[in-house]
């Protein structure tokens, strides 16, 4: 009897601590550090003409609202033009730039350009990972005769490195962003 | 401390000659079991010798005592003798309870362990000790596959969840020696914390009538208990050692037990698991390795009239997930569904990379019971356990080594429950229920939350009456109540909550707006009753027939109403509902059952009908930056489940067995007039056993499984387009895998070591042939086969 007693004190001494617990205390914000939600490509003519400016940006991250995607203009024919992909998170404020993170863990990832057949444009890269193999975030893009279709970009995490384009990497599927461009 | 007494009685009495001696000692003995008075008790007053006899109701009176302590005792021919110490003053009323006599204390134990029945009008399932020493390597899930109308829900071949009738997750509640499991069950890949080893036998209730338990076990019970432990000085264990080829890994787990005479007893028990990269036929499994450790401690005091019992486990999992299904999206999905063998194949290795969880769960319990005379037995339970769930994703950068997903879980639940025989032929069960329950997810991660921080309270009372109306004739009624109260805050994004158009529908709920973001603060309050009603009859020795009506509600999981955002390890975007309600069941079940040593047989139709079934599927395809992702959304409908589970036996000769099983389980979704999505197949096992007896208990089998195609499954295929063809490809995320037959192989024979200890050895071989295969309801069969030939290797000591 007497260990009911004791067993019964404990029940309710545990009992009262449990409810004691702060329950006031709302949660704190997360604001996701790894979202991609805006990539700019920015295609620097050699000539000295306009620079082209291709955009997705998705402030909301995956879910919800499809990304917006903006061309600022058509690609000149003949024109050979310097490719730079800037990754943000625009969910932080200042926004985080995750091109940094990609090419700190340069062996890791891989862009690829695929073009689509109507199109008359042809890719480079220009930079390479810590092993001397391609990594793409800078590339050069040749406008070729006057054309449309589809630019596609396609960053893959962990792909087989070196490979013979995006059919044998491999990998996981990090951005995957497709252009409709014209070359005038 | 007795002869002290004795002494001291003497002395009292020689010194209290001139005392006044005219007083009398009366009162009534009774049986401290079910309080009836007991006839012709002898009692005999020691000092004077003066013996009387107790009445016909059971009372008994001495007269000329005096004012002093008397040593008496008390005898009864079905009772153990006892003595007392009585203290008379003046007239002395004093009562006695007598225990049965040994022999038959023995009898009642076992039909104590009858009264234990969960439930008697639904034909139990259970998984011997035997069985669970087979699969002492394994999970529970795999384990309690073994029994017909269970299958399971996979995540690869670790992450295994049992399903009942076809359902699982939180509709299949766990008991885990006496304590509810709440260890974050909502999502597919959760899988059940316990070690099977801590089990001496795992009880299987197809349908909510264990009330006692739960009153939202939609699917139905599972039950693990500890082994008995009898009042005996006894010192006692075995230890179990298990290697198997595939996964080139071992098991090891061991226990003791002390007990003694005087009811105290105690009882150590740990386990420890690790296995590397499992294997398909043609290739490995990557990253698909195990590490598993967990220990318990089990003390107490057993007497007949009460007992205390402590109890802790400690439970740590690390399981690697399949390299290969980690994709990002739709294109990945199309590659990885096209290609025949996994996207990622390396080299074999006992490391766990990410994806990966790692689970610690503590469950601590005391209970204490005591019997009273006219009520019955009243036990009383605390429990707590916490629950903290680790999920790595692959993450870059400084990300790469935190969690994406950090849970902690604590819930405390008291239960007080009233066990009393109410005539000679009914019983009453009941009890109340109170827990609370916290969820913290950490924001550190720097992940937005997939289950958001939430307290919740239950309240629950319920009754259960059982009638035994003829001999062969048993009926039982019972009847739950319970009370949830849900306090959740949980960010929502902003789009989100609008697309939902919840900013119209729950305006009053949000608590601070942030840039893209919202706090919200839904709380709910759910009334949930539940019921069973159920017949046991049998006809003769042999033929038994069950009939089980029983009513279960459940409340919507924090998943079901708050998931949204993608779910990395699933590659999807997992949405819930604020506006989901309870689900309510209602399940027949019929078991006709006949025993026999040569040919035994039960049949087991079921249906079930269930409103506002929660049902996550495949809705849409959602466009974001990283390309298509799929979008899965939980739905209310109204469904309906049907099937039968068959069991058979037949014994060729005395040394040669034939064992059945067979199951069918249909689902629809009555709203949209379709198949219900990951119900399992038509599957039947089929098993040769010889087993001799005097060749050292030397057996061995052969076990056929063969698994139908499922036919009946609902279409939730897409279209992406894929750039670098130019086409639209179709993602076939629904055709289920074809059928498949394994064989497996099982032997062992025991070697006696000494009088009281015992070898067993076995050996096994899983699918033997080495089949390959894919298992509709295993949720990476997209991406890879499932696992090859595997020699199994388990030795026994039993001391």
């Amino acid at each position: 009897m007497k260990t009911i007693k004791t067993l019964s004190l404990a029940v309710v001494a545990a009992l009262s601590f449990a409810s004691c617990s702060d329950d006031d205390d709302t949660p704190e914000i997360v604001n996701e550090e790894e979202v991609i939600t805006t990539m700019t490509v920015t295609l620097t003519p050699n000539d000295g003409s306009e620079v082209i400016t291709l955009q997705s940006r998705d402030l909301d991250g995956e879910g919800s609202d499809a990304p917006v995607i903006t061309i600022s203009g058509n690609l000149a024919s003949g024109t050979t033009y310097d490719g730079a992909i800037v990754l943000l998170n625009e969910t932080e404020s200042p926004a985080e730039d995750i091109t940094e993170e990609v090419e700190e863990e340069s062996d890791e990832h891989q862009f690829f350009y695929t073009i689509s057949s109507g199109l008359d444009v042809t890719t480079e890269y220009s930079n390479n990972d810590s092993d001397g193999n391609p990594l793409g975030t800078e590339f050069t893009l040749t406008a070729g005769a006057a054309s449309t279709g589809t630019i596609t970009f396609t960053l893959r995490h962990e792909p087989t490195k070196p490979n013979d384009g995006i059919e044998s990497a491999g990998g996981e599927t990090d951005i995957l962003v497709s252009y409709s461009v014209t070359v005038e | 401390m007795r002869i002290y007494a004795l002494m001291g009685l003497l002395f009292f009495s020689i010194s209290s000659i001139s005392q006044n001696c005219n007083n009398t000692l009366s009162g009534k003995i009774t049986d401290s079991h079910d309080g009836t008075a007991l006839v012709g008790a002898m009692v005999i007053i020691a000092g004077t010798e003066q013996t009387v006899v107790t009445d016909i109701n059971g009372y008994f009176n001495i007269q000329n005592l005096c004012d002093q302590t008397y040593a008496i005792q008390i005898s009864h021919p079905y009772c153990l003798t006892n003595g007392y110490k009585v203290k008379v003053e003046g007239n002395t009323i004093k009562d006695f309870q007598l225990e049965h006599h040994l022999e038959e204390l023995n009898e009642i134990v076992l039909k104590g362990h009858k009264e234990n029945k969960k439930i008697n009008t639904i034909a139990e399932n259970k998984l011997t000790q035997e069985a669970i020493e087979a699969y002492s390597n394994g999970s529970l899930g795999d384990a309690l596959n073994s029994l017909s109308g269970v299958s399971s829900l996979n995540t690869g071949s670790t992450v295994v969840k049992p399903m009942i009738n076809g359902l699982h997750s939180s509709r299949v509640v766990l008991i885990n020696n006496g304590v509810r499991m709440e260890d974050q069950e909502w999502g597919v890949e959760h899988a059940p914390n316990i070690d099977v080893n801590t089990a001496d036998h795992i009880t299987l209730i197809k349908g909510a009538g264990a009330i006692q338990y739960s009153g939202d076990a939609i699917a139905g019970v599972i039950i693990t208990e500890p082994q008995a432990i009898f009042i005996k000085d006894s010192l006692y264990g075995k230890t179990i050692v298990s290697a198997s080829s595939n996964g080139r890994g071992s098991t090891l787990t061991s226990k003791l037990t002390k007990s003694s005479a005087t009811g105290w007893f105690g009882t150590v028990q740990g386990t420890r698991k690790r296995y590397g990269d499992f294997e398909a036929p043609d290739y490995i499994l990557s990253n698909t390795g195990t590490s598993e450790s967990s220990a318990s401690l089990r003390f107490g005091l057993n007497k007949f009239n009460y007992g205390i019992e402590g109890y802790y486990s400690f439970y740590k999992n690390k399981i690697g997930i399949l390299s290969a299904s980690h994709i990002g999206g739709a294109e990945d999905q199309v590659r990885a569904i096209n290609s025949n063998i996994p996207l990622i194949i390396n080299d074999f290795t006992y490391d766990i990379g990410d994806p990966k969880q790692d689970i610690t769960h503590h469950l601590a319990r005391l209970k204490a019971f005591k019997k009273f005379a006219g009520l019955g037995k009243v036990t009383l339970q605390y429990d707590f356990q916490q629950n903290h769930r680790l999920e790595y994703d692959i993450r870059v950068g400084d990300d790469s080594d935190k969690p994406s997903l950090d849970l902690v879980l604590k819930t405390h639940t008291l239960l007080v429950d009233i066990d009393s025989k109410l005539s000679e032929n009914s019983t009453l069960k009941s009890g109340i229920m109170a827990r609370y329950q916290d969820n913290f997810a950490d924001p550190s991660t720097g992940v937005r939350r997939l289950i958001p921080d939430y307290e919740k309270y239950d309240l629950g009372i319920y009754g259960i009456g059982t009638f035994q109306l003829q001999d062969n004739w048993f009926v039982e009624a019972g009847a739950r109540f319970d009370y949830s109260y849900m306090d959740v805050y949980k960010f929502y994004r902003t789009s989100f909550w609008e697309s939902r158009n919840y900013d119209e529908l729950f305006p009053e709920i949000v608590v601070e707006e942030f840039d893209n973001q919202l706090l919200t603060n839904p709380q709910y309050n759910f009334y949930n009753a539940s019921g069973t009603i159920g017949s046991t009859y049998s006809f003769n020795d042999n033929y038994k027939l069950f009939l089980n009506y029983s009513l279960a509600s459940r409340v919507p999981n924090p998943s079901e109403l708050f998931s949204e955002g993608l779910h990395h390890s699933a590659s999807r975007i997992e949405l819930g509902d604020l506006n989901f309600s309870s689900e309510i069941a209602n399940k027949v079940a019929l078991t006709f059952q006949k025993q026999g040593t040569v040919f035994g047989f039960s049949i087991q139709p079921f249906i079930n009908t269930i409103n506002n079934f929660i049902v996550i599927e495949p809705t849409d395809v959602e466009q974001t930056i990283r390309g298509n992702f799929q979008v899965w959304e939980y739905r209310q409908t109204n469904a309906q489940l049907l099937g039968v589970d068959v069991d058979a036996t037949y014994a060729f000769t005395k040394n040669l067995d034939f064992k059945h099983q067979f199951s069918f389980v249909k689902g629809y979704d009555r709203n949209n007039k379709a198949a219900l999505i990951s119900m399992p197949p038509v599957n039947t096992t089929n098993e040769i056993t010889y087993q001799n007896l005097k060749a050292n208990h030397l057996k061995l089998a052969i076990q056929s499984e063969y698994v139908f195609r499922q036919n009946e499954y609902p279409n939730n295929n897409f279209e992406v387009y894929i750039a670098q063809s130019e086409t639209y490809e179709l993602v076939d995320v629904s055709t289920p895998p074809d059928a498949y037959h394994l064989l497996n192989f099982k032997s062992s024979i025991d070697f006696p070591i000494t009088k009281k200890s015992n070898l067993t050895l076995g050996f096994s071989v899983t699918n033997l042939l080495n089949t390959r295969y894919r298992n509709y309801l295993n949720s990476l069969r997209y991406y890879a086969d499932d696992l090859g030939r595997n020699f199994l290797f388990n030795l026994k000591f039993n001391y």
